[in-house]
Formats: C-alpha cells, structure tokens, sequence
C-alpha cells in the first residue's frame, strides 16, 4: 500500500504572527517558516506504517511557492520516499487544494492518505474532509491512534466527548491530531540523503483545476487587545478583587 | 435566505453549541434544523429542537445510518437537503467540523470555519493565526457553509418555540464507515466549552495526583469546569477532552483561572475571550500574565490552596 502524505509550510508555530498595517494580511517577509506540525505527524504515522510493513512506499506532496520544496525536503529526510511540488504562487484555498489532490490520488492510488488535521495559518479544518467528499472516501477526522489490518483502517478520533472508534474501508482519508505520535528529528545523514530522492515539479494547470479563490479577504486585523491587568500582592487581595468585579459570589 | 442547521444532540438532548449556531443562523435568515438520528433519541432530539425559540421547521432523518453522526452517511443527506437552501450551518464542534466540509465539498464551495461575526449576508469574520489575526471574508460561492464559533454566539432560548418537525429520507448508509465505540469521559462538573467559571492548569502541577488535589476543589468551591494546557494533558494529568487552545477546545468563560500555565500563543488561542483571566504562576515574565487581568506571583502550591479555603 502506498500512503499520501500532504504537507504544508507555513509560519512557525513558534512565532508570533504580525498583521500588517495596511490589513492586507499576516507579514509573512523574513518569517521562519516550518512544516505545519500536524502535517510532521502525519508524515511521522506514515513512515511508522512502512517500518511496521503496512504500507510500501510514502510520498509527500505539497501545493504553494518554489519554497514549499523545503518542506518536502524535511519530509524525505524524516523517510518519505519521494515527493511531489505543485508549484503556484497563488493563494489556495482548501477546496482548491482538495481537488488537486484528488487529481493526485486518481495518479497514485494510494491506499491511505494522512493529512493534518488543520494548519496553524489559515487554521480551516477542512482540506481532509473535502478530499474524501470529493473521492468518495471514508474519513477518521482527528486521529489519535491508527491501526491498519485486512482492508481496513480502525482510527480512535478526538471528539469533544472523549474518543470515538471508527472502522474505515480502505482507501481512506485520516487527520491526524498532536496526540497520534511524536515527529521524530530527521538526522544530518537523512538530511544530506533528501538531497538525492526524486522530487516531481508539477504545476496546477496539469490538473485542470480551477485555482480561482471562492473567499475574498476584505480585511486582515489585528484582535481586540485586552485591557492591561494588574499584579496583586496577596491571595486576600485577589479574592477580594474578584468579588469587587462580581465574578465569585 | 434560508438556512439549514445541523442540529448536534447527545441523547436526544440538543447541546448547547448548537442553540449559538441557531442565533448565528438567525442573523442570515428563516432557520430549518436538521435533525440526523435514530429511534427513540431521534424523536426527543427532534421535539427538543422544534422548542428552540427562533427555528421555523426541524426536519426529521430517522434511519440507523445516522445514529451516530458518520459524516459519510450525514453528508450526503445534508447535501442532498441543501438543494432547497441557501446557507448550511454547523457549530464548530467535533462533530460539525467533521461533517460540514463534507458538505460544502459535495456542494462544490467553499466553507468559512469558526465564524465569529456576521458582517453581511455573504461576509464573516473568523480568527487565523491561532486567533492573533481576525479575518473578515467573503464568499462568492452560490450556497454558503459555515461552522460557527459557540462562544460568539449567545444561545437560542431552547424552549418557547413550536417548529413543526417533518419526516425525511436520505440516501442512508454509504457503506464506507463504521461506528464502532466511544469512550466518553464522566465528569459531574459542568461542560467545558459551556461553563461560567474554568479552573484550568498546567505543567507545573507536576502530576495527576496533584492535579486532581489542587485543581478540582477550587473548580468544585467555584462550580467551574476544570481546564488544561496541553503540557498538562501531554504529561498525562487529565485526558485530552480537557485541552483548552487552538488544538483543543475553544471557550469564553466569565472567570478563567490558569494555574501554573505559561500561556503559550496556541493555549491563549483558546481562552484570551474569557472575561476575567486570573493567572497564578510562579514566573513574573510568563506570557499569560499580559492577557491577565488580575495576577497573582508565587508558589501555587501554597496560594491554591489557601484561595480554595478564602473564596
């Protein structure tokens, strides 16, 4: 079986994203950028597949700038087999990203694609959803723990009430959620071994998919700062400046 | 406009989440709710939600494919109603952000997730960035899908109306998933995504014993809910349906008390609309004390305690 991992870059989850002045959007000009880390958890099940013999090969893909190479790059170090750049300097949305993929899946036939569950720019929740509606696929949204046996994949999703068990038909679409593992760091040895995996450039108009945007952004703004707080001295103080503020009783 | 409402209900109870999708629907026009079940709970599910003040019709899909809410078997029966409706709206909860892009796939658009403001028919505002930006969208798609943020939202009255429920068929089960079990968490305290007041913790609780000795009476004083940072959840003080942030759940308490949490930007993702945040930790620079309104410097070992005790 062969898995699909998309993968996405985007501003690292450690910095602190500055909206610009004129409310175009998020300053993304000398940004650190990183591989989404729930995409790096997907990408992480998908090789821990391979090592335990579910699956055969691993290829990464993903859809943005010339720079989303790097990303791949990350990918094949950490033990993707090869990887697939769409390369387009127009924003994408998820429905557009989905279909493309879709595209891609008619190609590779995978027998599983994993998927972050969301990515921490655009923070939608969408993409996997979208691509198994539009493959006409089972998916296990937000997936903590992934078992592969006998045509079928047994994925246990974080819900709001705790964890829900599925049972999926293979092919399948799964997202993957912080808990299903911890990405492993991709040694200087992989890294310098990237260099040399097959890395396909492919452009959206190869897949005879509409790119225009379906969303307009009117405006990017900065949120509601609070009010700045004040420090107090005691345990009697704060209890009596939450009575004063009327929140306890 | 008219617009559909996937109705999310847990016994036949209709959740909270949904009463703040109903309001946001509101605001675009006639709302119908969509009521995917079966049996028993699918009937009670359905009369609760022809009693919510605001919804003009509930239509009722009684068939075991939808007993458990697959999105497999859910979508196609949402898509398959949405050709007599402009707008399809779900709360962004687990199960509506499962099912909705489903939906607005099938129907060829594109959805606006964790909708916070409704600016016009077609345009919305949502958080990006882990809620350190505020976007405002619109959409040029024919039919809208939308899931909407429940702490932005005040609940529809959930009694008062008089709906009238009518009976439908959908195309039933895709054949694709199963249901196989859930592992519910069993809390007496009140819902975290819906509590007035949320005593929350962190790392620094340094294990689940304590967790459990620190937290939970001052949550119990208080009537709270008890919250998470995902260190806490991480290093196994409390499951992870107690997660609090961009990750985990998004609330917007009155009272939000985080204990020994640094307030990484993924965790204030989650709590920053709270109204009072009260935070105790030992680190005078820890980030959470700059969305703080009151703070409190010192060893929480000694100062919840003595808070349990003073309040």
């Amino acid at each position: 079986m062969k898995i699909l991992v998309p993968v996405k870059r985007v501003i690292d989850y450690n910095v602190r994203p500055r909206v610009k002045a004129d409310g175009s959007g998020v300053d993304l000009a000398n940004v650190k950028m990183s591989m989404n880390p729930f995409c790096e958890i997907a990408v992480e099940e998908a090789i821990r597949l391979r090592e335990k013999g579910a699956a055969t090969e691993v290829v990464a893909v993903s859809i943005g700038p010339a720079k989303a190479a790097e990303t791949l790059r990350s990918a094949l170090a950490m033990g993707a087999d090869r990887a697939i750049l769409v390369e387009t300097d127009a924003p994408v949305e998820p429905l557009t990203v989905a279909k493309i993929l879709k595209a891609i899946m008619d190609e590779e036939q995978p027998g599983l694609v994993l998927l972050g569950k969301q990515a921490i720019d655009d923070d939608c929740n969408q993409t996997g959803q979208m691509l198994a509606a539009l493959t006409g696929r089972p998916q296990g949204t937000f997936a903590s723990k992934i078992e592969v046996a006998d045509g079928t994949v047994t994925v246990t999703r974080e819900v709001d009430a705790g964890l829900e068990t599925v049972a999926l038909k293979l092919p399948a679409i799964v997202t993957t959620d912080l808990r299903l593992n911890e990405p492993r760091y991709a040694s200087l040895p992989n890294i310098m071994k990237a260099k040399s995996k097959p890395l396909a450039t492919r452009k959206p108009e190869e897949f005879g998919v509409d790119m225009a945007p379906r969303l307009t952004v009117l405006k990017v703004a900065e949120p509601a700062a609070r009010q700045a707080g004040e420090i107090v001295g005691s345990v009697d103080e704060l209890v009596a400046r939450l009575k004063t503020l009327g929140v306890v009783a | 406009m008219s617009v559909l409402v996937l109705a999310e209900h847990e016994g036949g109870a209709i959740k909270d989440a949904t009463l703040a999708a109903v309001t946001a629907a509101t605001q675009l026009g006639a709302v119908h709710l969509l009521v995917a079940s079966s049996g028993a709970t699918a009937v009670a599910a359905a009369q609760g939600a022809a009693a919510i003040a605001g919804v003009e019709k509930v239509l009722l899909a009684d068939d075991p494919a939808y007993a458990d809410m697959l999105a497999e078997n859910v979508a196609p029966l949402a898509a398959q109603v949405m050709s007599g409706y402009d707008a399809f709206v779900a709360a962004a909860t687990t199960t509506g952000k499962n099912v909705a892009p489903r939906v607005a796939a099938l129907l060829d658009v594109m959805q606006v997730s964790e909708v916070i403001g409704i600016e016009g028919p077609k345009t919305f505002t949502r958080p990006i960035y882990a809620g350190n930006a505020i976007a405002t969208v619109e959409s040029r798609d024919a039919k809208l899908v939308l899931t909407v943020r429940g702490t932005a939202f005040a609940r529809a009255a959930s009694k008062g109306g008089s709906a009238p429920i009518e009976p439908i068929a959908g195309p039933g089960d895709a054949g694709l998933s199963a249901f196989v079990r859930i592992d519910a968490s069993q809390s007496e305290r009140p819902e975290l995504t819906s509590a007035k007041v949320i005593v929350s913790g962190g790392r620094a609780l340094k294990d689940a014993a304590t967790f459990e000795q620190l937290i939970v009476p001052l949550a119990d004083r208080l009537g709270a809910a008890v919250g998470a940072s995902r260190a806490a959840v991480d290093a196994g003080y409390i499951s992870n349906d107690y997660q609090v942030g961009q990750t985990g759940k998004i609330v917007a308490p009155e009272l939000y008390i985080a204990i020994g949490i640094s307030g990484a930007i993924q965790h204030l993702a989650g709590m920053k609309d709270a109204k009072v945040i009260v935070a105790i930790n030992k680190d005078p620079d820890a980030p959470i004390f700059q969305v703080a309104d009151l703070g409190l410097v010192g060893d929480l070992f000694a100062i919840v305690p003595e808070l349990t005790t003073k309040l």
